[in-house]
C-alpha cells in the first residue's frame, strides 16, 4: 500500500529548485558536454575514426546528468551499452572516453572494450555491457555486497524499456526486493528498442510498474526535465542508504537518433514525432527554468557552451594522437598475473 | 544462374519455403518491419503478414522456448536470434529442451525447429558481439548443426533445414551477408551432412566452412603461386559430420590443417583432427593442425582485432610450414 502512494505516474507542479548555482552550472555543462560529445562521436564514426555499435544519448542527457548527479562518491553505477553520457556523468575524462571509441592505448579499457565498454574503476563505474540484460544481475552482488560490509554504499544500475522484457529483469528484481537490497534500479524509456516501441514490445506499458511484482516502489518521471528526474534519484537513493532498500525510477525520454549510428532512426517512427519530443529538449527545458528563476544568465549558458566545445575538440585531438595498444599486450589481462 | 547475396538467399529460402507450407513462421527480434537487423526479412511481413512474421520482445529463451512449443504442436517454426552471441540467453531451451524432447521422450513428439542466428566478428564489435559458439552446440546430440559458407548453400539448406523434422542450429555470417554468388532459381535443396570439395589439390587439406571457406580459398590461390596445391573442403555441417570426404581428401594430400574463425583450443578442428587421426593415421605424413583465432576475448582496436583473427597471410604461412615439415607449436594462453 506504502508502494501504491508513492507512485504518480506524471508529477504535477515542477520540484523546486534547491541546488546552488555553482551546482545548477555544473548540470547544464555536463547536459551540454555530452551532447557536444556525442555529436562529435557520430562525426567521427561517419568518418570512420570509430568503429563497432555507437549508441547515443542525445536527447537522453537530463535522463543521464538527473540520475547521476545525486549519487555519491562511495556509489557503484553499472551500465548498458548506451553510456557515453553515463560515463561522462560521473567526472571521467572526455579525452580517456573519446579515445576508447576510438580503440586507442589511452581510453578507459585501453582500447579493447569500446564504445560500449567503458569503464572507470576509480570512479566505481563497473562498466557498459552489451547483452541486453546482462548487467542487472551484477546489480544484485553489488547491492549485496554494500549490504554484507555494512556501508551505506548504493548502486545505480541503468537498464531501459526493452530490457525489462528479458528474464535478467526479473531475477534481478526479484532478488533485490527480496533481499532488500541497496539498489536504484533506473529505467531509461526513450520509447523504443531498437525498432520496437514499447507498446509492441511490452505487455503492460506503465512499465514502472513492473516492479509492483516484486514489491519495489516505483515512480515515473518525466526525463525531459532534469529536476524531476534528480529528485527522484535523491529519494530513491536516500532510501537504500538509509536501509529502507530499493526503489525502480523510470524516466520517460526520447533518443533524438537512431539506435545505433547506423540506423537512421526514421523508419518505424514519424517526423512529427520526433519533432514533438525535440520541443521537449531537455537542455531547452533546463535553461528556460533556471534563467526564469534568475539563477543561472545567458553568459553561464554560452560559457558551457564554449568549454563543451574546448574539451570535446581535446578530447578529439587526444584520441587522434594517441597510439593503438601495442601487439604484444593481446594477451595481457587475459587472466590475474600477479594473483 | 541468378546472382544473389547470402543475405538474399536466405530470404529466397524463407520466402519459398513461406509460400509452399502455411505451418512455416518466422519469429525473432525486429523481423517484421525493420526487416532483421541484417535484413534478411526484408519485405516479408508485406507478403506473408505479421500472423506468420513475428516480432518478439528482447527475449531469446521465450523465442526458442516458443519456436519449441511451436514445433511440438504443428508447426514448423524459424527463429531468428540477432547474433549467436545472444542465442546463450535462450541456449538452455536449445540443449534442456529442443535436443531432448525426442529422445526423452521415446520418440513420441518431434521438434521441427530451425534457430537461424549469424555467428563470428564483425567490424569492431568488441568481444561480447563477436564471437563464434556453434561448437557449443555442436557438442550436443540430439540437433544439428549446420553453417553454409556459400549463397548456393545458404538457400538449398535452409530449405533442407525447414524441411528437416529435427531441431536445427542454422548458422550464418556477419561477414558473408553481402558476398555474392550463384544460386539456383526455385527448387534447390542442399542435403545437410554433406560436405563439399571447394577446390581439388594434391599437397595437402584445408577442410574449413562458414565465412573461413572464402578465406582459405583465397588462401589456397596465393600458396599455389608458391607451388604448394591445396585441396580445400568446405565441411557445411558440423553434426551430422560427414568426415568421409575429408578422409577422401587426406588420403590423397597426406596432410591436412582444420582453419576455423573459433578459437583453437576445443574447437571443431580439436574434433576433425582427432577423427583424422584415428581414422587415417596411416596415411598422415605430418600432425593435423588447427588454424583458428587467438584465445583472447575479441578486442575492440583494429590492430588487436586483425592480430587475433585468422587472415589469408596466417593461413598461407602455417600451411608453407607444413609443407616443408616445420612442426605446429602450442596455442599460447
Ligand atoms: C540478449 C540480446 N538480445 C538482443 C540484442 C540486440 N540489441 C541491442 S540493443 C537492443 C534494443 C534494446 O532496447 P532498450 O533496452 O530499450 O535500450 P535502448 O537501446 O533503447 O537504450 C537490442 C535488441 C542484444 N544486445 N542482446
Ligand atoms: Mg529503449
Amino acid at each position: 500500500m506504502v508502494q501504491q502512494a508513492e507512485k504518480t505516474a506524471t508529477k504535477g507542479g515542477r520540484p523546486r529548485i534547491h541546488e546552488s548555482a555553482d551546482e545548477l552550472r555544473h548540470a547544464h555543462y555536463l547536459m551540454v558536454m555530452i551532447r557536444r560529445f556525442e555529436e562529435k562521436a557520430f562525426e567521427m564514426y561517419t568518418r570512420a575514426k570509430i568503429g563497432g555499435y555507437c549508441h547515443l544519448n542525445i536527447g537522453e542527457e537530463a535522463a543521464v546528468v538527473g540520475a547521476v548527479m545525486p549519487m555519491r562518491e562511495n556509489d557503484w553505477i553499472i551500465s548498458y551499452y548506451r553510456e557515453h553520457g553515463h560515463i561522462l556523468a560521473r567526472g571521467t575524462e572526455p579525452a580517456a572516453v573519446m579515445a576508447e571509441l576510438y580503440g586507442r592505448e589511452t581510453g578507459v579499457a585501453g582500447g579493447r572494450g569500446g564504445s560500449m565498454h567503458l569503464f572507470d574503476a576509480e570512479r566505481r563505474f563497473l562498466g557498459g555491457y552489451g547483452i541486453v540484460g546482462g548487467q542487472m544481475p551484477l546489480a544484485i552482488g553489488t547491492g549485496l555486497s554494500s549490504k554484507y560490509r555494512q556501508t551505506d554504499e548504493v548502486t545505480l544500475c541503468f537498464t531501459a524499456d526493452g530490457a525489462t522484457n528479458i528474464g535478467s529483469f526479473h531475477e534481478s528484481m526479484n532478488m533485490i526486493g527480496l533481499w532488500k537490497l541497496p539498489v536504484v534500479m533506473y529505467l531509461v524509456n526513450n520509447q523504443y528498442g531498437m525498432g520496437m516501441a514499447v507498446a509492441r514490445a511490452s505487455a503492460i506499458t506503465d512499465l514502472w510498474r513492473k516492479a509492483d511484482g516484486y514489491g519495489i516502489p516505483s515512480e515515473r518521471v518525466d526525463g525531459m526535465d532534469f529536476f524531476a528526474v534528480k529528485r527522484a534519484m535523491e529519494q530513491a537513493r536516500e532510501r537504500a542508504a538509509r536501509g529502507d532498500g530499493p526503489s525502480l525510477v523510470e524516466s520517460n525520454t526520447y533518443r533524438y537518433r537512431g539506435h545505433s549510428v547506423a540506423d537512421a532512426g526514421r523508419s518505424y517512427r514519424t517526423a512529427e514525432e520526433i519533432q514533438e519530443w525535440r520541443e521537449r529538449d531537455p537542455i531547452g527545458q533546463f535553461e528556460k527554468v533556471v534563467l526564469e528563476a534568475g539563477l543561472l544568465s545567458e553568459d553561464d549558458f554560452h560559457e558551457n557552451e564554449l568549454a563543451a566545445d574546448r574539451v570535446v575538440g581535446e578530447a578529439v585531438e587526444f584520441a587522434d594522437q594517441s597510439p593503438q595498444p601495442a601487439l604484444d599486450t593481446l594477451y595481457e589481462h587475459l587472466y590475474v598475473a600477479d594473483s | 544462374m541468378p546472382e544473389l547475396t547470402y543475405r538474399e538467399a536466405l530470404r529466397e529460402a524463407l520466402r519459398e519455403e513461406m509460400q509452399r507450407d502455411d505451418r512455416v513462421i518466422l519469429m525473432g527480434e525486429e523481423v517484421g518491419s525493420f526487416g532483421g537487423s541484417y535484413k534478411v526479412s526484408q519485405g516479408l511481413v508485406e507478403e506473408f503478414g505479421d500472423r506468420r512474421i513475428i516480432d518478439t520482445p528482447i527475449a531469446e529463451e521465450g523465442i526458442i522456448g516458443a519456436g519449441i512449443g511451436a514445433a511440438m504442436t504443428g508447426l514448423r517454426p524459424v527463429c531468428e536470434i540477432m547474433t549467436i552471441n545472444f542465442l546463450l540467453v535462450g541456449i538452455d531451451q536449445l540443449v534442456n529442451n529442443a535436443a531432448k524432447i525426442p529422445y526423452m521422450f521415446n520418440g513420441h513428439a518431434r521438434v521441427p525447429l530451425v534457430v537461424r542466428t549469424p555467428s563470428g566478428a564483425g567490424h569492431q564489435l568488441s568481444c561480447q558481439h563477436s564471437q563464434v559458439l556453434e561448437v557449443w552446440c555442436a557438442y550436443v546430440p540430439g540437433m544439428y548443426v549446420v553453417a553454409p559458407g556459400t549463397p548456393a548453400d545458404a538457400k538449398g539448406m535452409l530449405k533442407t533445414a525447414i524441411r528437416d523434422d529435427n531441431p536445427i542450429l542454422f548458422v550464418e555470417n556477419v561477414l558473408l551477408y553481402n558476398e555474392s554468388g550463384e544460386v539456383p532459381a526455385g527448387e534447390h535443396l542442399v542435403p545437410l551432412g554433406q560436405a563439399v570439395v571447394r577446390r581439388k589439390g594434391s599437397d595437402v587439406t584445408l577442410v574449413t566452412y562458414s565465412r573461413m571457406v572464402g578465406v582459405t580459398l583465397q588462401a589456397a590461390e596465393r600458396l599455389a603461386g608458391d607451388g604448394i596445391d591445396a585441396e580445400v573442403v568446405d565441411l557445411r555441417s558440423l553434426r551430422p559430420l560427414d568426415i568421409e570426404t575429408v578422409l577422401g581428401s587426406v588420403r590423397k594430400t597426406n596432410r591436412a590443417a582444420f582453419v576455423e574463425e573459433g578459437w583453437r583450443s576445443y574447437g571443431v578442428g580439436a574434433e576433425i583432427a582427432a577423427q583424422i587421426q584415428e581414422l587415417a593415421f596411416d596415411d598422415l605424413d605430418h600432425p593435423v593442425e588447427r588454424i583458428a583465432g587467438k584465445e583472447v576475448p575479441l578486442p575492440y582496436a583494429t590492430n588487436l582485432e586483425a592480430a587475433a583473427t585468422p587472415s589469408v597471410d596466417g593461413i598461407v604461412e602455417r600451411v608453407t610450414g607444413m609443407v616443408e615439415g616445420r612442426r605446429p607449436v602450442a596455442a599460447s594462453a
